[in-house]
């Protein structure tokens, strides 16, 4: 028996390797070493003309430069970085509430029992989600068009739309403007990384905007089946405690459902700021980062600095920037989810949504999520 | 699971049939569980009684959002077959007057002008999504079940690896992707758009996480009846995990149909253009001159059909294993 074990161990053994081989090749060179190769190229002021590991006054080893000049040089790079960070700052100032509050409203009533046609709602709820976010954005790209549907809707209620795409006005700067602040005002003058109080103020640009709708408009879909798998995971007993003791709807949703779902906001709302961090097809399609580069995000930063202006260094030391601040809030989100224990399948949900962070396409997770714990019951 | 969770979710599409005639799914109408209509003869009596104001508001806010989320696919199809002009002075308008081919004429190359090649990324886009699904179907499920199963030295080791590399955003690896293929000399070829994407640690995981759900009584017995351990995943193990296979299926062909980021820095030649980033280039201005809005909703449309066949075809699975995804998790 002994001998037979052992003989079965040492065929999985092999099988074992051989098994895992092709998956473990493939995500090693595509995967591994090219982070590590990255990660020399971050430290190099590699030019894109010649082997990147030859060394030469092309390629030479330059140390933490690259990321030095993000935070503390002045100079172009630090001026677009800080720039696309601020872009960021309020687009997950805006998207992040957004989509939370949206999806929320939108699974509370999809959950009501008394409502009909629920699934056609969660189907047309869902579907832009699936979809690609490149077909998505040269639709919105026609709607916020200077003669589009918008602008077309606006006209209906008597309202000249803006030029959406070219202007670069920011949303608190016209707020300002009606108070009679000028453009540049003294009290904005003090520099923060190099860029003006002014500037940091500027709120999203009207082109930021468009994609900060179509962004809440994606997502919506995706959290509202992350707080209906919740909203499902409610115990009953404490809807009919509430309903015996009288609570009105209202105070049910505020004392009862709302701090029950409190896992589940967690959970959408860290995933909706390190999705924020990931824009970047939207940014390709509507733009690249104009006007005037208010819609320039850090991954669209890395991208065209690198393959645009030839400065794979400094593109390389952003996209690893950008890496450890996700690492970093993914690491925030685990250690809370373990914190709250989530039961069943919000529990579910979440480590699901951790898959997300391995695909750019954020529908690509909640694809996953809503699907592979299809298995056991068949 | 508690009654209660079921009637909203599975009995949910059953019940719904009726008012929410466009999808019937035939599974949600075999639920037996019995929806609140079903079991309850009070709760329809109280339905026709009042006229709930809760239930108008409820259904004003589903209508008005439901308008907003479906409008923009409709306003899509209808600027395809719109004129150029007519797009620009009817945007809202969802009925093309007159109606105007011309956009698809020049998609598929019935005109003289050539700039847009759909035919060309429709076989690119329908390559990689083959190729890919079919890999990562077999080789994720392969190294899933060597993961969950198989005992072999370094398989905690490749375990915490694929979960470092799972967590590793796909933004910061244009940079990684493109120094990789170059070093390789395979930039710009079949091959650096389709030997990356092969495999896929989120494909690994799941299926691992599959394997790690089911018993293993049934695959022990054949492998104690002296199967080889490839026999056994072959004929025993794999067609117990058909319902995990189709996910992967639908995630890989989802995935690989839609893949951006990745064609756009591994490529630069027209003739390698996808769907996807064909769409981007025309999309973002690259190609002609002028807004060409219907040549753009056209060809957004195009990329869109597959992904909408297989979400609707299965929608099952979607909205089934979302609210039952997380028992094992």
């Amino acid at each position: 028996m002994a001998k037979r074990r052992t003989s079965i161990h040492g065929r999985e053994g092999i099988a074992g390797w051989v098994f895992t081989a092709p998956a473990m090749i493939i995500l090693g060179i595509f995967l591994f070493v090219p982070i590590v190769m990255a990660l020399w190229v971050s430290m190099t002021n590699w030019t894109g003309n010649v082997d990147p590991f030859g060394g030469g006054p092309n390629a030479a080893f330059v140390g933490p430069d690259n990321y030095t000049a993000l935070f503390l040089q002045d100079g172009l790079a630090r001026s677009n970085f800080m720039q696309s960070l601020g872009n960021t700052f309020y687009y997950v100032l805006l998207v992040v509430p957004l989509q939370t509050a949206t999806s929320l409203l939108l699974a509370l009533i999809v959950n009501e029992k008394f409502l009909r046609g629920k699934s056609f709602f969660r189907t047309a709820f869902y579907f832009p989600s699936v979809t690609s976010s490149i077909a998505i954005s040269t639709v919105f790209l026609f709607l916020f068009s200077n003669t589009g549907a918008v602008n077309g809707f606006l006209k209906l209620l008597g309202i000249d739309g803006p030029e959406w795409f070219s202007d670069s006005r920011g949303l608190l700067h016209m707020f300002f403007g009606l108070f009679g602040a000028g453009d540049n005002p003294a009290w904005g003058q003090g520099e923060i990384f190099g860029r003006s109080l002014w500037d940091w103020l500027s709120g999203p640009s009207v082109a930021m905007c468009v994609i900060i709708v179509l962004a809440v408009w994606t997502t919506t879909g995706t959290f509202m089946l992350m707080f209906l798998a919740a909203l499902q995971d409610l115990p009953v007993e404490v809807d009919e405690a509430a309903m015996l003791d009288g609570v009105s709807p209202w105070q049910k949703l505020r004392l009862v459902t709302i701090p029950m779902l409190k896992p589940a906001l967690f959970l959408v709302i860290t995933l909706g700021i390190i999705g924020t961090w990931q824009v970047f097809d939207q940014i390709y399609v509507m733009g690249k980062g104009q006007p005037a580069g208010t819609t320039m995000t850090p991954a669209f930063l890395s991208y065209k600095t690198s393959f645009t202006s030839n400065g794979w260094g400094s593109g390389a030391a952003i996209a690893f920037v950008i890496f450890l601040i996700i690492v970093i809030l993914t690491g925030i989100q685990r250690r809370m989810m373990r914190e709250d224990k989530p039961a069943g399948r919000l529990r579910g949900a979440a480590s699901r949504a951790r898959l997300a962070q391995s695909e750019s396409a954020t529908a690509t997770v909640d694809l996953a999520h809503t699907n592979s714990g299809t298995g056991p019951q068949s | 699971m508690t009654t209660t969770t079921v009637p909203t979710q599975d009995a949910g599409p059953g019940s719904d049939n009726d008012s929410a005639g466009k999808d019937g799914t035939p599974t949600g109408s075999t639920s037996t569980t019995g929806g609140p209509t079903g079991t309850d003869p009070r709760s329809g009596e109280r339905h026709r009684r009042n006229v709930n104001p809760k239930r108008v508001a409820g259904y004003a806010v589903l209508i008005l959002f439901a308008a907003i989320y479906l409008y923009p696919f409709l306003i899509q199809i209808a600027t395809s077959f719109k004129s150029d002009p007519e797009a620009a002075s009817h945007p809202l308008s969802l009925i093309p007057n007159p109606f105007d081919l011309s956009a698809w004429k020049r998609m598929f190359g019935l005109t003289s002008d050539t700039s847009v090649p759909i035919t060309t990324w429709l076989g690119n886009s329908l390559l990689v999504t083959v190729v890919i699904t079919t890999s990562r179907v077999f080789l994720d499920s392969l190294a899933g079940y060597a993961l969950s199963r198989l005992h072999f030295k370094g398989r905690r080791l490749m375990f915490t690896v694929l979960l470092a590399v799972m967590s590793v955003p796909g933004v910061v690896l244009l940079v990684p992707k493109f120094l990789i293929v170059t070093y390789l000399g395979i930039f710009d070829t079949y091959a650096a758009m389709l030997l990356p994407l092969l495999v896929d640690a989120a494909g690994i995981f799941i299926m691992k996480q599959f394997f790690d759900s089911v018993s293993v009584s049934i695959e022990e017995a054949a492998r104690m009846d002296g199967a080889s351990v490839f026999r056994t995943f072959w004929s025993v193990v794999l067609p117990m995990a058909r319902p995990s296979l189709i996910t992967l299926t639908i995630l890989s062909f989802q995935g690989s149909w839609n893949e951006f980021t990745h064609f756009l820095v591994v490529t630069q030649s027209p003739e390698l253009k996808t769907m996807i980033t064909g769409l981007a280039g025309l999309a973002s201005g690259e190609l002609g001159s002028g807004t060409q809005f219907p040549l753009k909703m056209g060809a957004a449309l195009l990329t869109t059909i597959p992904v909408a066949v297989i979400f609707f075809a299965l929608q099952r699975h979607f909205i089934r294993g979302g609210n039952e995804g997380g028992e094992k998790g």
